[in-house]
């Protein structure tokens, strides 16, 4: 019987079986951020152990840091500057690279150590921030993990882990104009639940995955996580090889010859067998958005709020009913036309150079609506900066957009900027949560092109309705 | 790491679905690099009718008198999923939370439940769903060793638990420190990893 993918990377990082179907697998890179990060470093030091190779560790500044211009290490966030200097001060003594507030390199940590060539096809990557699964998109075995696991990690280069599921997840067939891996990964959840993908590591498929860009392929991964995911992954092809060529931290001369020579041997065996298998045609999905605050509760755009009675049982009954009172819907409203204020488009889901160019392409030669306060904020200095070299910022300035530095944001609310108290925004991030972006903001989460679409009409829009024209 | 090996206590009724790391510890809770005081932050959202001035909502389950000091929390399904912030653990381990009986939890959450003395406790959604609905306090027994959660009328709810979670929560176990013990079997890995894969090596 074949192996699959996952079945592959587990075997070649395995150091030793512990029983029970746990493993100790070896970790090829480990990444922190400032807001929990800090917390394994600073554990770490009170026990009085070493990080065992700080070369192969790496923080990004990217949580509580201002997206402001000229921003510095003071935050709006309240204690923020010291979860930044602690964690800056610990690295240093750790020996850590930091990308941090200045540095032209400095970023989301998801989208930073793709670009840098730090993720690489068939490594293992643990960070303590649960979108650890994007850096799946380019074949990594990665994954989410607390602060005291980051600690361990540190310290023995390995993890104990238990061994997951696999499943696959087939997207089969051209994807509609309109429609991209954010509509296909809140379709998937939308059908099988938050929690279905619990205990599994997915392999996503098919030959609309093949067809996605890089970039593309990220999102969808990044979002595993909000299927309960363990993780996801998608094999590497020559796309993914390509992409990684000549970044900085990726190996250069004959150690490229190597590595490119392992990873066309990245993938799951034809007679694979998955415990579970996902098929959708792509022809099926149209643009999504969530309604409600869970990633589960999400529709075709040009649909309206399902009944709560609907539900699947009792307590997801319950949760719609929950969701319909904080985003101060009722069942059957139709989703297309809800006046909006704000916008976002950001975060480690979709905030790299092609989600700012599709955005910027409905944007070009418009307005952005009276009333919607609308931010851009890419993912990385490198993102801002290429983006910047096509005049994208044009683009968005003069549609009436504020241009960010880059950092998370206010894809979450930690005490500093937020969008307001019933305010309604299409935000192109992973969380509707209740107040995820501000003490009772309803969020829609959609695709970057359905986000500026939205704020060009000051409600939420199709964003079928502003392609190809502009 | 505390241990966790039995526990008799109220279990507080908490059956929501989805119910997220986000709502258990708003990010804006974690205020300082420190794991100390997070349980005031603890579902501060649901619990404090006004955030800023800590006016609790006398509504949220918590908050009844009967509730307030329980260590037991039922939950409903998924319950810790979002973000790996293992701040969550921290404030319900602050608060006093020594167990969460849930139908199932965020992965992530789990184990750091787990690597905080924390029993992570499945049981099936039909049976967390009939304790949560009981209406009256409901007196717990958690026995890890047994795993088994003994009800008020004498029932035993057998329960699963993968053995290396158990063993660290009834030994209390340094994690980093059991495999440093495996140091010597890492570093002979490492070697013939890094003869195979030596672009992954700076």
């Amino acid at each position: 019987m074949g192996l699959s993918l996952v079945e592959k990377l587990w075997a070649r990082h395995c150091v030793a079986d512990l029983g029970d179907g746990t493993d100790l697998l070896y970790i090829d890179r480990v990444l922190l951020h400032e807001r929990t990060g800090s917390m394994a470093l600073k554990g770490l030091k009170e026990q009085g152990r070493a990080v065992r190779h700080p070369d192969r560790a790496f923080v990004c500044m990217d949580h509580i840091v201002d997206t402001l211009p000229g921003r510095s290490d003071t935050t709006i966030m309240p204690g923020g500057t010291a979860f930044i200097q602690e964690t800056r001060a610990a690295a240093a003594e750790a020996g850590i690279r930091v990308f941090d507030i200045g540095d032209d390199r400095q970023g989301i940590v998801h989208v930073v150590s793709p670009e840098q060539g730090i993720a690489l096809p068939g490594a293992t990557l643990v960070c303590p921030d649960s979108h650890t699964c994007t850096q799946g998109g380019l074949g990594a075995l990665a994954w989410g993990i607390g602060s005291t696991e980051a600690a361990h990690a540190l310290a023995t280069q390995t993890l104990v882990v238990k061994r997951p599921k696999t499943m696959r997840v087939r997207f089969d067939g051209a994807l509609p104009p309109g429609v991209g891996a954010k509509d296909m990964i809140l379709h998937l959840i939308a059908a099988h639940g938050a929690g279905g993908g619990a205990g599994y590591a997915i392999e996503f498929t098919g030959s609309a995955v093949s067809a996605l860009s890089v970039e593309a392929r990220m999102t969808l991964c990044n979002m595993a996580v909000e299927f309960a995911a363990w993780t996801g992954l998608v094999a590497p092809d020559a796309k993914t090889i390509d992409w990684v060529k000549g970044r900085p931290f990726a190996p250069k001369g004959d150690l490229w010859d190597e590595a490119v020579a392992d990873w066309r041997g990245l993938v799951s065996d034809a007679d694979a067998v998955f415990d579970k298998e996902i098929r959708i045609d792509c022809a099926d999905i149209a643009p999504t958005i969530t309604w409600g605050t869970s990633p589960q509760h999400a529709v075709p755009l040009t649909g309206h709020v399902p009944h709560p009675d609907h539900a699947t049982d009792a307590t997801a009954a319950q949760a719609r009913r929950r969701a319909l009172d904080y985003m101060g819907l009722k069942a059957g409203d139709a989703l297309i036309g809800l006046p909006i204020d704000g916008a976002f488009i950001g975060s480690c889901t979709n905030s790299r150079l092609p989600d700012l160019r599709a955005a910027a392409a409905v944007l070009k030669g418009r307005k952005v609506a009276a009333g919607v306060r609308a931010i851009c904020v890419p993912g990385s200095m490198q993102v801002k900066a290429a983006a910047e070299a096509e005049g994208l910022h044009v683009v968005f300035q003069a549609a009436g957009f504020e241009w960010r530095e880059s950092g998370c944001s206010m894809c979450f609310f930690a005490g500093g900027e937020h969008f307001g108290k019933g305010e309604r925004v299409v935000t192109s991030t992973n969380r509707n949560f209740e107040n995820r972006q501000g003490p009772g903001t309803r969020s829609h989460l959609a695709s970057p092109v359905t986000v500026a679409a939205s704020a060009i009409a000051g409600h939420i829009a199709d964003p079928r309705s502003f392609l190809g024209e502009g | 790491m505390q241990k966790f090996t039995r526990l008799t206590g109220v279990a507080a009724p908490l059956f929501r679905a989805n119910v997220d790391t986000d709502a258990i510890i708003p990010s804006r809770e974690m205020k300082k690099v420190s794991k100390e005081g997070l349980g005031e932050g603890m579902f501060a959202d649901w619990r404090y009718s006004d955030v800023a001035n800590r006016v609790e909502n006398p509504e949220f389950i918590l908050n009844w008198p009967c509730f307030r000091k329980a260590p037991i929390l039922l939950a409903g399904p998924n319950f810790g999923c979002g973000s790996s912030r293992e701040h969550a653990v921290w404030a319900l381990q602050d608060y006093g939370i020594r167990c969460v009986i849930a139908p199932s939890f965020g992965a992530i959450f789990q184990g750091n439940c787990v690597r905080n003395g924390i029993l992570p406790l499945v049981l099936p959604e039909p049976s967390v769903a009939a304790l949560a609905q009981a209406g009256t306090p409901q007196l717990l027994t958690v026995d890890l060793a047994a795993q088994s959660v003994r009800v008020p009328d004498g029932t035993e709810l057998p329960f699963t638990i993968a053995p290396a979670d158990k063993e660290m929560l009834l030994e209390g176990l340094d994690a980093i420190g059991v495999t440093l013990k495996r140091l010597p079997a890492i570093r002979d890995f490492e070697g013939s990893y890094r003869a195979r894969n030596p672009w992954l090596f700076f």
